[in-house]
């Protein structure tokens, strides 16, 4: 028997401040977004019942879209004619998220691979306890009394290995005796997922304290982490006790067709969906108010990592502290008074819903995203490896080539997607803004894709491909990414004003053949909907993803911004000289068109 | 069509409201009051001890053995007190004709010995912690154990940022007016042990003079990034504070550089001179926001009944300060409320108003980047 098939689909993500919904109709046997409505999220006095900002969400879609979804306080389905929907699912990080704290024996060991599985599982990482965290035992007590954690995963030691070490960790939890966040009447769950021999005496230890769950070790051997059944028990958890607990979860959860997710768990599905599906590799980035989600997906593994103090707003003043404030000014195209920016960029952080008014504030602000994505993705690549403490044999070769174990999984030749979302990308009064700030972040190597999500949908298309993969895929190519178009951008020994590149174009419009020089950085107009086919002969030692000194040809499709040659060389060096500097800046952001004048503040 | 509102921080300024304040202890201990018993702020309230500072010896690598040896060597078991320098193990070799020894390297308590690891954890003396009530008040409710809610009628004032802990004192407002900055020359010894309110600014020069005469705080309008970096010793990151250490309790009301203190809030801080009031720079902007906040017990006396004024809601003829760039600080008048989005010299496209500032000109601004003033 076939199942029916599902023409109407409602999704919400409520979020920490704004409850998202999106509704998706079949058309013409495609899928596609038919509306988009927004409330304020209501989980604090004086509502406190979540479903009132999914309702007043689901209301504005209904009035946008024209459909009657609603029956009173319920969702009316199936889908008949203009009314109600097939499916309703929903993701959520409301309430801050799903806070976890984690707790390991080596911080660049098995404290570091339950970091990767509670990231992974969509979760904020409060803190990582280890025993060679620096901190005395008291402190570390005080430190899990303070943080108020939504839960806690212990993990320590390969199976087989040493067990006391782990169960004097356990011993420091029981002791701290920590309450949960949210819902003072209820244990707080504590996931154990170390070696498997100190199970009985790590359920004797905190039996008393809290709500023990045990699960495979996530680090069985020093050669192997096994993450995914802690992910697993990670969001059964979240589900069932942690948000069972926040104010009006208990309605929402019936009314959804699938298990709610935690939004980030939710992006990071549908990345690594659309990368297994499209065989690519993809970097994702949700550059917020407080912090920094990198997604990505290389050689098959999904990595994620939250940078929680590099963020535009609340985190804004900590991306100045971290990257200096010279590192954030140097994209800006004139001289700036630092002492001044630092007040302005204080006072966004206490009052972070204000907006750039002025050009020269525009450009300041995009030059501390370009430094906090930066700062985010060196994070990322340096959690997104290969696992350390690893014995590998090594011979002669591998002595000289420094590929220790550890190694980044991140390999920005191999990228080919790179999608951008968050306000000051999604957001930048001009598309080649956002392009800007990802090249010059991200330094995509080779040819690599650009797009934004606009208006952040990937959470609702997240929890979706879990239970209709092809409408998820359909909606996220054509509705949900923005095309910005291409970035090709050679590697090799940069000498400025060198040919490094002939490139050939079949253009919609004919063709064209052109050099390309080191320090080169320019546009070619390829509009949305357009492809063309590129050959990109390289010179002697320079490189675009074929090899140093080979041509590649491959098809390109176009976008709001076009197509971007980035011959400005990698690693990017911008002018010592202030003059130059602010000439160089002013020159790369007219090749974009990016901004309206850059004549100064 | 989406309504976009202005920001206001939300920030409590009232004359007389209900704080209840948790005094929770960091492990469990005494309480030492009950519900009912009325407190100062200065009162301990309950006490504990922390488990002392872990310091670990490897006796096996010591003494040059395996750690399933040290037993034989061991002098002293788990739980045994030692003393500083007393010995541990001692190993005799060669009919006694050589000896090693190895000493405690603190005195303590011997928490484990390992014979896996040859590891000897001992434990320090411990570190006794006592609780203060934090504000004058009424004990409501007691945590076996844990600490107890303090509950006080009192004023309330909170600031937008701050740094330092809890500190008390009497309030002092040697500034006239809150435009007025607080300079070294208004401070003197008669400050010692009191919370100093200042106008518009202050400055590191300015904060010294509090500390050298003996401030416990200082509340004022604004200050600049830099004095803040050089009276906490560091580049502010993210707007989690309390836990620094400073000498003195800042806590500025308007934001960073030159600002005039609110009216209102300065109204309520002059009316409140010469009271005690208890003062907190803790500040949390995110997720389960803590605010720096000056508290007053007022009690019956206040004037007012139970104030919480509502927000009026922004119109012509609204008064409304600037709050973001080119205009930072500026205090204006609302003259037009244009209904459609209207591009901005950014070139984004977002809901505005017009303005008239103090000197009679016109400005557009965006509505995300005013603030609607209150009294």
């Amino acid at each position: 028997m076939s199942e029916p098939e599902i023409t109407r689909i409602l999704a919400t993500d409520c979020g920490s401040t704004t409850t998202k919904a999106i509704l998706i109709e079949k058309q013409d046997g495609e899928y596609r977004l038919v509306a988009r409505g927004e409330a304020p999220t209501t989980v604090e006095a004086p509502h406190e019942d979540v479903t009132r900002g999914v309702l007043n969400a689901v209301a504005e879609v209904e009035e946008l879209a024209g459909r009657r979804l609603l029956d009173g306080e319920s969702i009316i389905r199936p889908a008949e004619g203009d009314t109600g929907t097939d499916l309703y699912l929903s993701t959520s990080s409301a309430g801050g998220g799903l806070q976890i704290m984690v707790v390991g024996l080596v911080r660049r060991m098995t404290a570091e691979s339950a970091q990767r599985a509670a990231l992974g599982a969509g979760a904020i990482v409060m803190d990582v306890l280890a025993l060679d965290d620096g901190r005395l035992p008291h402190e570390r007590i005080e430190r899990m009394r303070q943080l108020r954690p939504d839960m806690i995963l212990i993990s320590g030691g390969v199976d087989g290995g040493e067990e006391r070490r782990v169960v004097e960790m356990a011993e420091l939890v029981a002791a701290a005796n920590p309450t949960a966040r949210l819902g003072a009447s209820y244990r707080l769950p504590i996931i154990y997922a170390g070696n498997v021999d100190a199970r009985t005496a790590i359920e004797e230890t905190l039996r008393e304290v809290a709500a023990l769950t045990v699960t495979d070790n996530l680090r069985p051997t020093l050669e192997r982490e096994n993450l995914q059944p802690t992910r697993l028990v990670v969001q059964d958890l979240f589900l069932h006790h942690v948000m069972a607990q926040a104010p009006g979860y208990a309605k929402l959860v019936p009314w959804t067709d699938a298990d709610i997710m935690p939004t980030p768990a939710a992006v990071g599905n549908l990345l690594r969906m659309v990368a297994e599906k499209e065989g690519i590799t993809a970097v994702g980035v949700d550059i917020g108010g407080a912090t920094t989600d990198i997604f990505s997906v290389f050689e098959g593994q999904f990595n994620r990592t939250v940078s929680a103090n590099l963020g535009m707003s609340y985190s804004v003043a900590n991306v100045l502290a971290e990257a200096g404030i010279e590192n954030a000014l140097r994209w800006v195209p004139y001289e700036v008074n630092g002492g001044d920016v630092t007040n302005q960029v204080r006072n966004k952080m206490i009052r972070p819903t204000t907006i750039p008014q002025e050009l020269s504030a525009l450009q300041v602000e995009h030059g501390i995203a370009r430094e906090a994505l930066r700062l985010a993705f060196e994070q990322h690549k340096a959690l997104a490896a290969g696992l350390k403490g690893v014995q590998t044999e090594r011979d002669i070769a591998d002595a000289f080539s420094q590929e220790l174990s550890g190694a980044p999984l991140v390999n920005m030749m191999e990228l080919d997607l790179i999608v951008g979302s968050g306000g000051v990308l999604s957001h930048a009064p001009r598309r080649s803004q956002a392009a800007m700030m990802l090249i010059d972040a991200f330094l995509p190597e080779g040819l690599t894709r650009l797009a934004v999500d606009s208006i952040f949908m990937m959470p609702q298309l997240g929890v979706l491909a879990a239970v209709h993969e092809q409408a998820a895929t359909e909606v996220f190519w054509r509705d949900c990414l923005i095309p910005l178009g291409h970035c090709l951008a050679p590697v090799g020994r940069y000498r400025e004003g060198r040919r490094c590149l002939h490139m050939a174009l079949q253009m919609p419009d004919g063709e064209r053949e052109f050099d390309v020089s080191w320090g080169d950085f320019m546009l070619v107009e390829l509009g949305e909907g357009e492809t063309a086919t590129l050959t990109a002969d390289a010179a002697l030692g320079v490189d675009v993803g074929t090899g140093k000194g080979r041509a590649m040809t491959a098809e390109v499709s176009g976008g709001q911004v076009g197509l971007i040659i980035d011959a400005r060389g990698r690693p990017l060096h911008l002018p010592d000289d202030e003059r130059e500097r602010t000439d160089t800046v002013r020159k790369w952001q007219m090749a974009l068109e990016a901004y309206p004048e850059v004549d100064g503040p | 069509m989406k309504v976009v509102h202005a920001y206001t921080p939300g920030l409590r300024v009232t004359e007389r409201t209900v704080v209840r304040k948790l005094r929770r202890l960091p492990l469990p201990g005494s309480v030492h009051v009950e519900v009912g018993d009325v407190v100062r702020a200065t009162d301990v309230v309950a006490s504990t001890e922390l488990p002392g500072r872990v310091h670990t010896l490897n006796i096996a690598h010591e003494l040059n053995c395996q750690p399933d040896e040290i037993h034989n060597f061991m002098l002293k078991a788990e739980g045994d007190v030692v003393e500083h320098g007393e010995t541990l193990a001692e190993v005799k070799a060669l009919f006694g004709l050589f000896h090693s020894f190895v000493k405690a390297p603190i005195g303590g308590t011997i928490e484990t010995i390992s014979h896996t690891t040859g590891q000897v954890l001992f434990r320090g003396e411990p570190i006794p912690v006592e609780l203060d009530a934090y504000v004058d008040g009424t004990v409501v409710e007691v945590h076996r154990s844990e600490g107890v809610t303090v509950a006080t009628d009192c004023a309330l004032v909170q600031g937008i940022f701050g740094v330092g802990g809890e500190r008390y004192g009497e309030l002092r407002v040697p500034v006239q007016s809150p435009d007025q900055p607080l300079t070294a020359g208004l401070l003197d010894d008669s400050c010692r042990g009191c919370v100093v309110v200042g106008g518009s600014f202050v400055t590191i020069q300015g904060i010294e003079a509090a500390i050298e005469h003996g401030a416990t705080a200082v509340v004022t309008g604004g200050i600049s990034s830099e004095d803040l970096d050089e009276l906490t010793g560091e580049a502010l990151g993210v707007a989690i504070t309390g836990q620094e250490d400073v000498a003195i309790t800042l806590i500025i009301t308007e934001g960073f550089g030159e600002l005039a203190m609110a009216e209102r809030t300065f109204g309520i801080l002059e009316g409140l001179a010469g009271r005690r009031a208890s003062v907190s720079g803790a500040t949390q902007i995110r997720a389960g926001v803590i605010r720096p906040e000056i508290i007053v017990q007022t009690g019956a006396e206040a004037e007012t009944g139970s104030i919480e004024e509502p927000v009026s809601r922004m119109g012509i003829g609204s008064q409304i300060r600037l709050i973001a760039e080119p205009y930072f600080g500026r205090l204006a008048e609302v003259v037009a409320l244009p209904a459609e989005p209207e591009e901005i010299p950014t070139e984004a496209k977002v809901r505005v108003l017009e303005a008239r500032l103090a000197d009679g000109t016109i400005v557009t601004i965006p509505r995300a980047n005013v603030e609607l003033m209150r009294g």
